[in-house]
């Protein structure tokens, strides 16, 4: 995973060389946020790079604008008259916050997994196969490989293996989210978005998730949100603060955990906080 | 960048880490007292205050160990990041600095002791001065980590340079008085190391220095420390 040790910690030059050096998945750029009109903005003049295969951790005190921007990226808030987000999410030359982009097909592009899983109320194989249904047309055979495919992915498969037709409902907290990680990989997304996704299991869980991360890094850009500051460490490449709407720094993961740049970054991660 | 703007939200963390930072400058106290009456008596020719420095140096291994264990437990129970992270791993490291210190300071008692017994062959003045610049830059280093002063730290990195210049005088000195007369060769020998030692005291002075320059801003000392001893390099010349 990352280097966490005490090594010469990377200069803010070397952390933006290396992650410019790979070209961005996602570039945001001046991103600015409100929840309705009248109230302040939830996310101010945000620019920020979020690496290609990389997995891009997103902490800050709770309000901090880390699960908008989150929203932001896979167009939440459009199912919200009133929200508005201003400025540009490029990725493929495309800005995702324009009005000619096709919703659906972005979400196709874009995954998300939330705090509590939130699996379907149908059998385990439905529950995956649902989803490829609305992108994809396959056969019968090719659906089953899918559905195995992911589960395979998102390290499930041996424990549902032999229950692909029973409720998804019986599952553990633990297994239920890596089914809807699976859930969200069969569609064969690029960027994977994670808001809090071990907030809710117990510690092995946890570690299983973080697991699948890592593993998962190779083939999707993955950016996850967490409250846990050593989940951050453990998981993430590069490490992103927000504060009241605004992205106070950013750069390796090792360098965010020994030495912060910013003194309310240095408060945050030691805990001396407000 | 200077820690300390609010306090911690856990308040016993805070007082441990307080704790900690006492440790390290109580040990650091006696490591700086054992260098003064390890010199003391060498000049002095006092054996029952380099017998004494000789004991005490248990008391610095004790510490050690005692700041070793504290840093284990913080590191398994409060997971500690950024800046605390880096005072704890550098407490652990300038203990050993300390405790290394220590050895310097009771070999150098020791050697004392067999030196009183031979005729006093030089002055001991650069010894003198030698232990001096040394306690100031043991004790500027520890300062410099309590009240967390890179400035201050710098300054003790910079200033080893006078200590090495020392060192070399004493060097050839004690060479020509052996060439002179071979019955100078015990004491000079003695006298040879104790020197060295001091200036290892010095260098791992620096050593301290350098942590708590990491400690304060995060990143490490990367410029050449400037260096004055040249004894590695010199040869004996002819008897004057």
């Amino acid at each position: 995973m990352n280097d966490v040790s005490m090594a010469a910690p990377m200069s803010a030059e070397q952390a933006r060389g290396a992650a410019a050096a790979a070209a961005p998945r996602i570039a945001i750029r001046n991103l600015d946020f409100i929840y309705a009109p009248g109230l302040p903005k939830a996310l101010k003049g945000i620019t920020l790079d979020i690496p290609d295969r990389q997995v891009t951790g997103m902490i800050g005190p709770s309000g901090c604008g880390k699960s908008t921007l989150l929203r932001v990226l896979n167009r939440m808030y459009s199912l919200y008259p009133g929200q508005r987000a201003e400025g540009e999410v490029i990725m493929d030359g495309r800005n995702l916050i324009g009005p000619d982009v096709d919703i659906n097909e972005l979400r196709s592009r874009i995954g998300m997994v939330f705090q509590k899983p939130t699996p379907f109320p149908m059998t385990i194989f439905e529950n995956i196969a649902f989803g490829v249904r609305l992108h994809e047309r396959l056969n019968k055979a090719q659906m089953a490989e899918r559905v195995e495919w992911a589960l395979t992915r998102a390290a499930i498969w041996n424990e549902v293996k032999d229950r692909l037709h029973s409720s998804a409902l019986g599952l553990s907290g633990g297994q239920q989210q890596r089914l809807c990680i699976a859930r969200s990989i069969a569609v064969r997304p690029e960027v994977i978005l994670l808001d809090e996704p071990t907030s809710a299991l117990d510690p092995i869980s946890t570690l299983k998730i973080e697991e699948l991360v890592d593993e998962l890094k190779k083939d999707f850009t993955i950016v996850i949100v967490t409250h846990n500051m050593q989940q951050a460490a453990r998981c993430a490449d590069q490490v992103a603060f927000f504060y009241l709407g605004e992205l106070i720094e950013v750069g390796s993961a090792a360098q965010m955990f020994t030495a912060p740049r910013h003194p309310k970054t240095q408060e945050y991660i030691t805990g001396r906080f407000g | 960048m200077p820690q300390e703007a609010s306090p911690h939200v856990v308040r016993s963390y805070e007082g441990e880490l307080r704790r900690l930072r006492e440790m390290i400058a109580r040990m650091g106290g006696l490591a700086e007292r054992q260098v003064a009456d390890s010199a003391q008596a060498l000049i002095r020719r006092d054996t029952d205050l380099a017998a004494e420095v000789v004991r005490r140096d248990a008391e610095l291994d004790q510490m050690e160990r005692e700041i070793e264990q504290f840093c284990v437990r913080l590191l398994a129970l409060r997971q500690p990041m950024a800046g605390d992270l880096r005072l704890i791993i550098a407490a652990m490291k300038i203990s050993s600095d300390l405790e290394r210190i220590g050895d310097y300071a009771r070999n150098g008692a020791k050697r004392a002791i067999v030196v009183s017994q031979q005729f006093l062959i030089s002055s001991l003045n650069g010894f003198e001065r030698m232990s001096e610049l040394v306690q100031e830059n043991l004790r500027g280093a520890i300062d410099a980590l309590v009240e967390e002063d890179a400035e201050k730290a710098d300054e003790v990195w910079r200033g080893d340079e006078p200590i090495d210049g020392i060192y070399n005088g004493i060097f050839r000195e004690l060479l020509t008085f052996m060439m002179e007369d071979p019955r100078n060769i015990t004491a000079a020998t003695h006298l040879l190391f104790i020197a060295k030692n001091m200036e290892r005291i010095g260098d791992h002075a620096t050593n301290i220095a350098e942590r708590v320059h990491f400690v304060v801003l995060g990143e490490p000392v990367t410029a050449d420390r400037p260096k004055g001893d040249d004894s590695a390099s010199a040869v004996a010349g002819a008897p004057r």
